[in-house]
């Protein structure tokens, strides 16, 4: 087996991007003697080479994981770990600093780690179309990618959040110079909400640290490990309680969970297409993530006191998300990338609701859901941006009859819209039934009011659908998108479009019809997570 | 073909029509034209293969309840998700059912979608749908029937909308999908109580975990609830009101999609739903069941009966007669419930298929006449089609006869059964529950009405319009699937004898299974005496649990010999069984009159009766204000919240977080002030009193040597004078 | 009257004053330098009349010796910069010679 070589594949995986920002730094600009960009093209295909590099080793990662090691908190059961002393110092006044450069994967980060690379690789195709410095923007975006993975590798505390703030800056460049009209506001917004929830993050790991006397994460789960008598010390203090929440809004703030979520739909609507896929894709992973694998089992005394409150935030971000999306108010300004967004906030709350239940059923949803939604909104953000392209506006009221115009464009998008309606047969379904079987044990009510969702769900989904495909297509787009025929060949999507979309819907299709590839990995993972917590929070029907 | 043989062949009955989705939706736009025929084919070789399996199952095994595998979906560890298919009596029927009126539809569809510019997406659409069905019927847990009941869902939504070009047929589609999704939400919770509960989606371990006394929450209420969130799925599907508004703007789809899926297959899934699972329903659950389907059965008899639209009228039809079938699940009539979907499937899929034969050759004659705005389903521009089109006259005439319950056609003997059945239900139970029977027969009557009133107009008397003279009857691949429809509605296939189907083989292989609802919350008359029906399984999937049966031949589903009856209901009913049949007769044929004696004759003038009637009669055209009632309350309310709540999260939540950062400005503007003035003054003080001593000091540097030279003779001198 | 001490430093001061006197008042470079010749000697005459009567012995001669190098390295010094002064400024005026002026 792969993980027990020594050859560290997680920090292969993490810092590939690094080389591929090298080159690209280094390619010199200029064109050739026809006038074509060459620096340009080489920098695009350096970043699909790392990039795919990158896909490869996480499909090594995939094959080689051993499910039936659960990990979570015990670090036997951790795969291709990597421990080395990073950091180690005597400083007045705070001590011993013990940092460490510690990764490994369980079945919590598996799929993450697969889906991060699957869409760091298809966005970069969508990235073509970018015509402003573009050696930035892939620098950025392999910078982004960079601080995306080493997230979920990462299980030293002060390492993880080292990554979470990496993958802040460039996040920040790529809205603020590449974005829309707004990008600066989005940008700043997106920047400040983060760092808030960063300060709270930071804050307990020092607290953390004082307490425990490592970043280790997985001896921060160790109750033992706490000293009697530091701030963090005993259960169910109030201390600890801040403590949680704090670090809860700090994942809440990227989940989006209500009420954080308003940077939301801005960083969307101004993003460039790459980017909004790689922020709904993978972005927004990273807070459930950071519940499930920092928040939750570090106080789990905390969050069985908080749990009924976890359950009706969730429950709200899903019914809440589901109304704003059908309800944009202003006719004619209503913009596309803005009802995903609010359908985003939607489907994140059926994570949290899934966390919250702490029912098998649940957590395997939730996970399961993070990476549906990963993979169905990166498509119809896509989707988004192929007309963008062509038709430079995303106004749902500027559309009518593409099916017509855009066949194969509308058969995939219905692939898209489908799976986002929890359209059996796509994977979309059975995360969704999954959440919804595990928290009707917890708390049926909270269920069935976020089973409304379900109605929701397809009246803004048709209706969106029902705006931009059916019906006539308006008289100034009854021509070709293109008539010179130089950027678009064929007013359909081209193949560059198709290379990004399709796989993506044939991992939705079969994950739909069967499933068990990605939940093998994390049932032995979510179950072990369950027994942790299980003393502490309340279990519906157990 | 031995048992082992019938669930692998009843999967390739479902897998084929998936088939003809993928070659039509990828190679459709090769194959052109031909994928009509491609389709037809593959659907007819389903069709046969489904014969054979229904034959099996019927003939060889039609004393084993049920033949059904289990195997494991997907598992979350120690939890199985644990799924089958199983084919039951009731499932071998739908298999035919479903599959001969599929191949009909393609066939009839190869005319008269002819030139349409998506040919090969209505076959595949048309495959899609098919599949889905399949999965329905051959599903023997929730889980696989919520799955293929949201694909049913969807290829409907898409079917419907086919042709997107009209607003109206989008919007019918919406309307249709998000109606189902209601009642899936009900259905869908009423999975999550049944799996919460009993810990499985296969519907004998529900059965079983039932029958042991296991509530949900420990309170029979919420079997109840169970049961009426179980039936809310079929009451999406199966057009029940308050539910039932969809179907009939899903009319705008092509005609051969209306006989296929809004008569005679997808509507008659929420049936074939609640008898599938007929063993869970408590007494009060089957008292709501029958209540919903006598409203919904008397209220879209009236709407019928001034519909002017020919499609909307059979709509409207089909909608009440759903509601005859689950009115009589409801009152305890299991095997007449399912009956009467098997015949009604049939005729109403015949007379479907004849209004589509109508409206095709209405737009023949259009389009011959360069005649682009009458409207070809209005049954006020027809008349005198009898002579024109005297084929699907005929037929059309025939399969009326059976809708309005008349001797020698099936459905006089199904719904004969089913008015029965109110009768014995409501001799039993006593009390306000006799309105039942009385709805169900005032129901019938106005059937017989409509029926009639359509045929006259449509097909008897003069040419109303010029268009109507110039029709002509069409091609064969139209009228054969009007003959095969209209011979299944002879009674000869259900029952030697013409008035009674007790003792045909239909009432011997179909029958009420055991109510696994404990004796005191289900009704005395309906529990049975003999064991339940044995449970046979094969199982040759992976992961399937091998359980046997200990004897599968000792129980014989044919339990009641002759003079022996299932339960007290079945009793009741043959004695109720001659009287109903005169009182419907007597409706019936009271109904037939009254349309002849209007339409026919003149006797009595139509014009008076309306404006007699005025107020009766705009409520019923207006389909009771239902639509209105819901723009206004639902649809509107929706909106209302969610502009609200969007405007809320513009204004308020992104408003909050707008606000702290005008708050955070305003104060670093202060703070900044403060920077500038008075700590960066005190700084720049600092500096500016340093230059200034500077300014000053400077003047001593000369630059000339000689005046330095003095300086330091000076200090020096300075020096030793402190010194000395 | 026997030579002393007193009158070897009596002479020397006079000397040092003179030369004091050279490089405050002249106007001209060199006639400073002469100036800071005549001071040096006064030194120097000093040193050996400490070695003579003062007991400085050997010492006082080696230290007039050093005076003597320096003065002649210093002379060898002050002369460059002189004639780079008279090639920058065309004179070597030192009371001219003031960019350093503050």
């Amino acid at each position: 087996m792969l993980g027990t070589m020594n050859f560290p594949i997680l920090t292969w995986i993490t810092f590939l991007p690094i080389l591929g920002i090298l080159i690209i730094l280094l390619v010199p600009s200029g064109k050739d003697d026809k006038g074509q960009e060459l620096s340009k093209i080489i920098i695009r295909w350096v970043a699909v080479g790392i990039t795919f590099m990158q896909l490869i080793l996480a499909v090594i990662i995939y094959l080689n994981y051993n499910p039936a090691m659960a990990g979570v908190n015990d670090l036997k059961t951790f795969q291709f770990v990597e421990k080395l002393s990073w950091i180690t110092a005597t400083l007045p006044m705070v001590g011993n600093i013990n940092i460490e450069y510690f990764m490994g994967i369980d079945g919590i980060s598996v799929p993450m780690i697969l889906l991060t690379a699957i869409i760091c690789f298809v966005a970069v195709f969508p990235s073509f179309g970018i015509k402003k410095a573009v050696k930035g923007y892939f620098a950025m975006y392999l910078l982004l990618d960079l601080g995306m993975m080493g997230v979920f590798c990462a299980l030293d505390f002060f390492l993880f959040y080292l990554f979470w703030e990496l993958m802040l800056l460039p996040m920040y460049f790529l809205i603020g110079v590449w974005g829309g009209p707004r990008k600066e506001y989005a940008a700043i917004k997106f920047f400040i909400y983060t760092l808030v929830g960063s300060v709270f993050m930071l804050l307990v790991m020092i607290g953390l640290y004082h307490s425990t006397g490592s970043f280790n994460l997985l001896e921060m789960m160790n109750a033992a490990n706490f000293r009697g008598d530091s701030i963090f010390g005993g259960i169910n203090t109030t201390i600890r309680y801040v403590a949680f929440m704090g670090l809860f809004i700090g994942f809440a703030i990227k989940v989006p969970l209500f009420p954080f979520h308003t940077w939301l739909p801005d960083a969307h609507v101004e993003a460039p297409t790459p980017i909004s896929v790689i922020l709904a894709g993978v972005l927004l992973k990273m807070g459930a993530y950071g519940m499930i694998r920092i928040a939750f089992p570090i106080f789990p005394d905390a969050f069985g006191y908080f749990q009924t409150l976890i359950a009706w935030l969730g429950m709200i971000s899903i019914v809440y998300g589901a109304f704003c999306a059908l309800g944009q108010h202003k006719v004619g300004k209503r913009d596309f990338k803005k009802l995903i967004a609010y359908s985003s906030v939607s489907h994140m709350g059926l994570v949290i609701l899934g966390l919250a239940s702490m029912r098998p059923e649940g957590t395997v949803g939730a996970i399961f859901q993070m990476f549906n939604h990963g993979i169905i909104t990166a498509m119809l953000f896509m989707i988004v941006g192929v007309i963008y392209d062509r038709a430079h506006t995303r106004g749902l009221d500027d559309f009518g009859g593409l099916a017509k115009k855009m066949p194969i464009y509308t058969g995939i998008m219905a692939v898209a819209f489908f799976a986002a309606i929890g359209l059996p047969g796509m994977s979309g379904f059975i995360s969704e039934v999954l959440v919804f079987l595990g928290s009707f044990k917890s708390y049926p009510v909270l269920t069935i009011i976020s089973g409304l969702s379900i109605i929701l769900g397809a009246a803004y989904m048709l209706w969106a659908l029902q705006k931009i495909f059916f019906g006539v297509i308006p008289e100034k787009w009854q021509g070709p998108w293109d008539p010179t025929k130089l950027i678009y060949k064929t007013d359909d999507v081209n193949g560059l479009e198709m290379v990004a979309l399709i796989p993506l819907a044939i991992i939705v299709i079969f994950l739909g019809v069967y499933p068990n590839p990605i939940l093998n990995l994390m049932t032995g993972s979510v179950n072990h997570f369950i027994e942790i917590m299980r003393p502490f929070v309340y279990i519906g029907g157990m | 073909m031995t048992q082992d043989l019938v669930l692998p062949l009843s999967l390739l009955i479902l897998l084929i029509p998936l088939l003809s989705f993928l070659i039509n939706i990828f190679f459709g736009n090769k194959l052109g034209r031909i994928s009509g025929v491609v389709g037809t084919t593959i659907l007819g070789i389903d069709l046969g293969l489904a014969i054979a399996v229904a034959f099996t199952k019927l003939s060889s095994f039609g004393e084993i309840h049920v033949i059904q595998n289990r195997f494991e979906w997907f598992s979350l560890g120690s939890q199985k998700i644990i799924v089958g298919i199983g084919i039951d009596n009731i499932a071998a029927i739908m298999l035919i059912v479903v599959t001969l009126i599929s191949f009909l539809v393609h066939l009839f569809s190869t005319v008269y979608m002819e030139g349409d510019r998506r040919y090969p997406k209505f076959y595949a659409y048309l495959g899609l749908f098919t599949f889905s069905m399949l999965g329905i019927v051959i599903a023997n847990n929730f889980l696989f029937m919520y799955v293929f009941w949201e694909l049913v869902g969807i290829s409907s939504y898409l079917l419907i909308g086919f042709w997107y070009e009209k607003n109206s047929a989008s919007n019918a589609g919406k309307k249709a999908f998000i109606t189902n999704r209601i009642g899936d939400l009900g259905f869908f919770i009423g999975i999550m109580i049944l799996f919460f509960t009993y810990g499985s989606f296969m519907f004998e371990d529900v059965f079983a975990g039932i029958s042991s006394g296991v509530m949900p929450f420990s309170n029979p209420t919420m079997l109840t609830v169970a049961g009426i969130c179980i039936f809310m799925g079929a009451m999406g599907k199966s057009a029940q009101f308050p539910l039932h508004v969809w179907l009939p703007d899903a009319m705008e789809g092509p005609t051969p999609v209306s006989a296929l899926i809004h008569a005679a297959t997808m509507v008659a899934a929420g049936v074939y739903l609640v008898a599938k699972v007929f063993a869970m329903f408590t007494a009060d659950a089957l008292t709501f069941i029958a209540v919903i389907g006598t409203i919904t059965a008397f209220i879209s008899a009236t709407i019928a009966l001034t519909q002017v639209d020919f499609k909307k009228v059979l709509a409207y039809s089909t909608v009440s007669q759903l509601g005859f079938m689950i009115m009589s699940l409801g009152v305890g009539g299991y095997t007449n419930g399912f009956f009467h979907l098997v015949t009604h499937a049939w005729f109403k899929a015949a007379l479907f298929l004849a209004a589509g034969s109508v409206i095709h050759a209405m737009h023949h004659a259009m389009h011959h006449m360069h005649d682009h705005h009458t409207d070809p389903q209005d049954i006020n521009n027809m008349g005198g089609l009898r002579k024109t089109m005297p084929w699907t006259y005929r037929t059309f005439l025939f399969v009326t006869l059976a809708l309005s319950g008349i001797p020698l056609t099936s459905g006089f003997l199904s719904k004969d059964g089913i008015l029965a059945g109110t009768m014995a239900y409501a001799n039993l139970t006593g009390g306000w529950h006799w309105i039942i029977p009385i709805l169900a027969f005032t129901a019938a009557g106005m059937t017989a009405f409509y029926m009639f009133r359509l045929t006259i107009v449509a097909f008897h008397g003069e040419h109303k319009t010029e268009i109507a003279k110039h029709t002509k009857e069409n091609k064969l691949p139209i009228v054969l699937p009007l003959v095969i429809l209209a011979f299944m509605s002879l009674w000869i296939f259900y029952s030697p004898n013409p008035i009674d189907a007790s003792k045909g083989w239909f009432h011997r292989m179909i029958v009420q299974p055991k109510s696994a609802v404990p004796a005191a919350y289900q009704w005395s008359f309906l529990l049975t005496e003999e064991a339940a029906p044995a449970v046979h399984q094969t199982g040759e999937a992976a992961g399937s649990t091998e359980v046997k049966a200990e004897n599968p031949h000792e129980v014989t589903a044919a339990g009641h010999t002759t003079g022996h009856y299932l339960n007290k209901f079945q009793e009741e009913t043959h004695h109720f069984h001659y009287l109903a049949m005169l009182l419907s007769l007597l409706i019936a044929g009271s109904g037939i009159a009254l349309a002849f004696a209007i339409y026919q004759y003149k006797v009595i003038s139509a014009d008076k009766l309306e404006t007699r009637f005025k107020f009766l009669h705009t409520f019923s055209l207006n389909k009771w204000y239902f639509d209105e009632l819901y723009q206004s309350t639902v649809i509107a309310g929706t909106l209302v919240v969610s502009k609200s709540l969007s405007w809320f999260d513009n204004y308020v939540v992104d408003g909050l977080v707008n606000l702290s950062s005008y708050v955070t400005r305003g104060f670093g503007y202060v703070v900044g002030i403060f920077d500038n003035y008075v700590i960066d003054g005190a700084v720049n003080l600092a500096a500016n009193f340093t230059g200034f001593c500077g300014s000053k000091l400077r003047k001593l540097q000369t630059g000339q040597i000689q005046s330095y030279v003095v300086f330091v003779l000076l200090g020096i001198l300075i020096l030793l004078y402190f010194f000395i | 009257m026997e030579i002393g001490l007193t009158h070897y430093l009596v002479i020397s001061a006079i000397l040092f004053s003179l030369g004091l006197y050279g490089i405050i008042t002249r106007k001209h470079a060199i006639m400073v330098l002469m100036g800071l010749e005549l001071v040096l000697n006064a030194a120097n005459i000093n040193f050996i009349a400490f070695a003579r009567y003062g007991g400085m012995n050997i010492e006082g001669h080696i230290a007039a010796i050093f005076v003597i190098i320096l003065a002649a390295a210093e002379a060898a010094i002050a002369l460059a910069i002189v004639l780079n002064i008279y090639q920058n400024f065309r004179h070597v005026n030192v009371d001219e010679v003031d960019n350093l002026k503050g």
